[in-house]
């Protein structure tokens, strides 16, 4: 299965998700793609984007004038706050995220199931990354998402009836946003809420029965 | 009364022997204790035990020990970003637990707040969950249990005689917690305060906590990813 032309961008990817933030929600971004999502929120939104490493109100990018070693994002990238920013410890942080005070997180993922489960931490014998703190964010936050693109490097796409690698949750996730479209998974099928345009069911490699249409 | 301060790194170690069970501060290599790590390496000390989100990133941090074979167990959250870790792990040199992150931090705070156990639905349906006790709440859960240690090692920007501390922006993250729970807790700062420097409702946290305190040098505060407004 060759990946289409007709797909969005990573900032097209990142505006899916955006659409399904509420204004003056709180947010926590995952590395990799997800981080992108910090720069393209609009700031009439109010979001509160958190950042497991213990702080509430990150807003974007520091300058070489403003930066500072002790101020960086669960990525280890520097940031910058917006006002009314905090800082916390670790426990405090992830009681805000297994005690539900987190409205969203958006994943990264290796593969995810129409079960609804995610696996995103290592590949036996190949690649460990590690858990991290996904593990509780998929449990805490109200709205899971994951972002990821439709199909790895390999041409082998990532959403699967059952996933075949380690799990970082069993049946956690709401929403899933590839380059190729916007899915729910119900637990028996992909539910199809959007194709980015052009996109087919056909391109999806996702065999039929295992798709449905929005009602 | 006997004095929490101690001269330097190699007056606060003093006792740290091979095979011992360090905590060590830090995200990444934000708010790592620098001297304390550079003074277990000079020591040569073998067979530690090291508790740490990333055991050290990007080849440094706890990466310094690492390089010398001096870790050979590992419990953390993540290993990306620190190929030692990753490389030593894969070729079975260093037994690494790998633990959630939220369950790594709450472990810590149970060892020091006296909390025997508590259940949590982080990794539970996952590899994570064998071997452990679970009960189902609103949801299923985890039984786990208190992280201790001999010795924590962490970093301040301030800090007093009694051992009161204050963390600057992000650099708080684990260190207050296993300050609370290490047998030792010896802590760095970059300023050593007079008492009443930090006032009272400005203590991260209280000294009651730290049994060692010392000025530390020569900081290097790595900056791992830097990313600037521009580059957006």
């Amino acid at each position: 299965m060759s990946v289409s032309k007709n797909h969005w961008s990573k900032n097209e990817m990142v505006d899916q998700v955006i659409e399904m933030l509420s204004d003056g929600s709180s947010l926590n971004l995952g590395i990799g793609i997800p981080t992108l999502i910090a720069q393209r929120i609009p700031p009439e939104k109010g979001i509160w984007i958190h950042s497991e490493n213990g702080v509430l109100g990150v807003a974007g990018r520091p300058t070489p004038q403003s930066v500072s070693a002790t101020l960086i994002n669960a990525g280890k990238e520097t940031i910058s706050v917006k006002k009314g920013a905090s800082y916390f410890d670790s426990s405090m942080s992830f009681g805000m995220i297994r005690g539900g005070h987190i409205d969203v997180c958006v994943l990264g993922g290796m593969q995810v199931d129409a079960e609804g489960s995610l696996a995103n931490w290592m590949i036996p014998g190949k690649k460990v990354t590690g858990m991290g703190g996904a593990m509780d964010l998929v449990h805490g936050a109200k709205l899971v998402i994951v972002m990821l693109t439709h199909f790895s490097k390999r041409g082998e796409v990532k959403l699967l009836h059952r996933c075949t690698l380690p799990l970082t949750g069993k049946g956690v996730v709401h929403k899933i946003v590839t380059d190729l479209g916007v899915f729910t998974p119900t637990g028996e099928s992909f539910q199809i809420e959007k194709l980015a345009p052009g996109v087919t069911e056909e391109q999806l490699g996702i065999p039929d029965g295992l798709l449905s249409l929005a009602k | 009364m006997t004095s929490k301060v101690f001269k330097d790194a190699k007056a606060a170690l003093f006792d740290m022997k091979d095979g011992a069970s360090v905590m060590s501060g830090g995200f990444g290599l934000c708010g790592i204790p620098e001297n304390s790590i550079l003074e277990i390496r000079r020591l040569g000390l073998k067979n530690l035990h090291a508790i740490s989100n990333n055991i050290g990133n990007s080849g440094r941090g706890l990466a310094w020990l690492l390089k010398e074979k001096q870790i050979s167990q590992a419990t953390c959250s993540y290993v990306g970003g620190n190929p030692d870790l990753e490389e030593q792990m894969l070729a079975n040199e260093v037994e690494v637990t790998l633990v959630p992150q939220g369950t790594f931090s709450e472990r810590i705070r149970a060892a020091g707040m006296g909390i025997r156990g508590f259940y949590t639905p982080a990794g539970s349906g996952t590899e994570v969950a064998e071997g452990k006790e679970s009960r189902t709440f609103d949801m299923p859960c985890l039984l786990e249990l208190p992280l201790t240690a001999d010795f924590a090692i962490i970093k301040a920007q301030k800090g007093d005689a009694y051992g009161n501390l204050w963390f600057q922006e992000t650099a708080r993250n684990f260190s207050p917690l296993m300050a609370m729970a290490a047998k030792v807790t010896i802590v760095e700062v970059e300023e050593l305060v007079e008492l009443g420097e930090i006032l009272p409702e400005n203590v991260h946290l209280p000294g009651v906590f730290v049994q060692r305190i010392y000025q530390g040098a020569d900081y290097e505060n790595t900056i791992e990813i830097p990313v600037f407004e521009d580059q957006n």
